[in-house]
């Protein structure tokens, strides 16, 4: 991975009036507050939070589907929150977009061929000839047949309609492809089978890929990077290895033990119901956006919280490496991933212990670790 | 590229298209179909329907009751009342049709312009129709009709512009529903144009609604041509109209009852057949339901 940055967010802000009386003051939402961020040329680039968060305002700042506020995104030297009509057109033959709805992004009154070739007709690449023969290179490159063309969206399921969607941004060979959630619409058997094929591509095309995303798991496989949201702000940004085994945000860390673990009794250590101190999970809603809470956003919804959190607003600061939002970053210890997973609520263990006691019995042989051995291996 | 041989790229074959079946599917709408299909047939075939002339007077046969040599009778200054009603077809169904295509090539460019670019266009356009819906559809025809002068070209554009406020309304309306669609969207992010964006994507998506309401329109104008016809703001004697004939045939109600009852039937049904394919053809262009 060259370390060329691609794409560059600096003080990115987006307001959003919610309310405007006919006198006083309009209620303003601030959905991405000062977003800066780097994207380097080739990673795949997380960014997760919760609903209402501000992550899917910000990718649509970052191509500006949206007008920021404040701020600016660098695209090869030019600020593209500044550029004239003309040349954002242009520039969108660079930089594309994935919706998360397959189907209500897709213009029912047209065929998939038409869907696919129209980038290719509104930025004038080849003729027709030329055109019908890259809908067809790029309906099989997304594993769908070429005489799909002549169909219409409504015809397709919900991956195979994802895969159109991928095919129609992939059309003017774009370097940078931004996904709105593109899997988080479809069953999770697809899930896997979208995110290879976007995997796939990104190595056959060479492309850099933002994701956004609720769902770290899907994330986990993905991502060279992680950006994690709250209420418009990132509050941490780090390598994704890092960031699921050792979170330094509080928040990171319950979004991460609100991962489910595929295994029969198995909870978190930090999700365990216990004193409050203790848990990990969250209490109540993200606070009105209206109107966020001062100082640290999350320190109405943070175990960890302390006098100074409600007052004093942290700063993302760099820590090696990595950047965190946090006054305690260094000195809390946060749970990660890896650490937690093989945790079994001690209930749970008593009563496999009684059963392999039970089955030991019958059996009078030794098949009782055999047993517990293959329930190990079947949790992934 | 693992993933890509995918056994769920078949498709289950094509079923035979949605709109033609649920239109056969309903009765009334097919109903509507052969009312409508009816008189355009008698209205065109009027030359060669062996019939006499529709101003051919007979001071012979004068308020003549329905015979076997002319069988709707015939009125005040006995001409054939079945001519005057099959040559009228063509009047009353030439004021519906052409009376809405005004109003629709008028309104909807407008309407679309209204919702596209908001702002103030759209807060000018909006007052304008606002300030048009504020006189009852009826009213503002006869106004208008006699304004221009008494002809059936200027009650089919009195009528024409009195319908176009409700297609700016229509048109404005599903034009801003369409705009907040995810496609639109997906559009501008492959930098699509503004006039390739309202051609492709706009226009096709507002269509159904606009062709439904045109269908349901016709009727109404249909009517709005008998009234000004009625009111002599229309068709001029001697060439029919449902309306005129109406007019005239008012005065000898006790007389001659045949000549306003042959007119009002047809009027009837043809309304109700506009009414009936306007209703099938907005179920059956209803992405909604299946």
């Amino acid at each position: 991975m060259s370390q060329d940055v691609i794409l560059k967010a600096e003080g990115l802000r987006r307001e959003f009036v919610t309310q405007k009386p006919l006198f006083g003051k309009p209620t303003v939402v601030r959905a991405v507050d000062g977003v800066t961020l780097s994207i380097l040329q080739g990673e795949t680039f997380a960014i997760v939070g919760e609903s209402g968060c501000g992550k899917s305002t910000l990718a649509r700042l970052l191509v500006r589907l949206i007008e920021p506020t404040a701020g600016s995104v660098w695209y090869e030297g030019d600020d593209i929150a500044r550029l004239d009509p003309r040349a954002l057109r242009d520039l969108r033959k660079d930089l594309q977009f994935i919706f998360q709805d397959p189907l209500s992004s897709l213009n029912p009154q047209m065929t998939v061929g038409a869907l696919i070739e129209e980038p290719l007709i509104t930025h004038g690449i080849g003729d027709k000839v030329q055109r019908r023969a890259r809908v067809a290179d790029l309906l099989s490159r997304v594993g769908l047949i070429p005489t799909h063309a002549d169909r219409y969206p409504h015809e397709f399921s919900g991956g195979q309609r994802q895969r159109i969607g991928i095919a129609r941004a992939l059309a003017t060979g774009p370097r940078l492809i931004i996904g709105d959630e593109p899997v988080s619409a479809l069953d999770v058997s697809i899930q896997a089978q979208v995110v290879n094929i976007l995997e796939d591509l990104k190595e056959a095309f060479g492309l850099t890929l933002v994701v956004i995303a609720h769902d770290l798991a899907v994330i986990r496989h993905m991502a060279d990077r992680v950006a994690v949201m709250y209420l418009g702000e990132i509050v941490e940004l780090a390598r994704a290895e890092d960031l699921f085994t050792a979170p330094q945000h509080p928040y990171t860390a319950t979004l991460l033990a609100a991962i489910p673990i595929a295994r029969v009794g198995s909870r978190r250590e930090s999700a365990r119901v216990g004193p409050r101190q203790e848990r990990a999970q969250l209490d109540g809603d993200l606070p009105n956006p209206t109107a966020p809470p001062p100082g640290c956003r999350f320190h109405t919804r943070c175990p960890h919280a302390q006098a100074r959190c409600s007052t004093e607003r942290p700063a993302l600061r760099d820590l090696g490496g990595r950047q965190v939002a946090c006054h305690f970053a260094e000195t809390l210890e946060l749970t990660g991933l890896d650490g937690a997973d093989a945790a079994r609520s001690p209930a749970t263990t008593a009563r496999f212990a009684l059963y392999r006691a039970a089955r030991a019995q019958e059996d009078g042989t030794a098949v009782a670790d055999k047993t517990d051995s293959t329930t190990e291996e079947t949790r992934t | 590229m693992t993933a890509l041989s995918d056994p769920s790229a078949t498709l289950a074959p094509r079923a035979p298209s949605r709109f033609w079946r649920k239109m056969r599917a309903s009765k009334s709408a097919i109903l509507g179909a052969i009312l409508v299909a009816f008189f355009v047939l008698v209205a065109l075939a009027a030359p060669i329907l062996p019939l006499p002339g529709p101003t051919e007077t007979d001071w012979g046969a004068v308020r003549k009751a329905p015979s076997a040599a002319h069988l709707f009778g015939t009125d005040e200054i006995g001409r054939d009342v079945l001519s005057r009603m099959v040559w009228g077809a063509q009047a009353s169904l030439m004021a519906g049709v052409v009376s809405v295509l005004i109003a629709v090539a008028l309104g909807v460019p407008l309407g679309m312009v209204s919702g596209y670019l908001r702002g103030w266009s759209d807060a000018v356009i909006s007052r304008f129709t606002e300030a048009l819906l504020a006189a009852p559809f009826l009213i503002l025809a006869i106004a208008l009709a006699a304004f221009l002068g008494p002809s059936l070209s200027n009650a089919m554009i009195a009528i024409g512009l009195s319908a176009m406020p409700l297609f700016i309304r229509l048109a404005r309306a599903q034009t801003m529903s369409v705009m907040t669609e995810d496609y639109v969207e997906s559009a501008r992010a492959i930098g699509l144009g503004h006039v390739a964006l309202i051609r492709k994507y706009i226009l096709p998506n507002i269509f159904p609604p606009i062709l439904v309401q045109a269908t349901l329109t016709i009727a109404t104008a249909i009517i709005a041509e008998a009234s000004l016809s009625f009111l002599g703001l229309g068709q001029q004697p001697p060439a029919p109209s449902w309306g005129s004939m109406l007019n005239v045939a008012k005065n000898f109600l006790e007389q001659a009852p045949w000549m306003a009852m042959w007119p009002g039937i047809a009027i009837f049904l043809v309304v109700l057949g506009f009414n009936l394919l306007g209703d099938g053809l907005r179920d059956a262009l209803d992405p909604k339901d299946l």
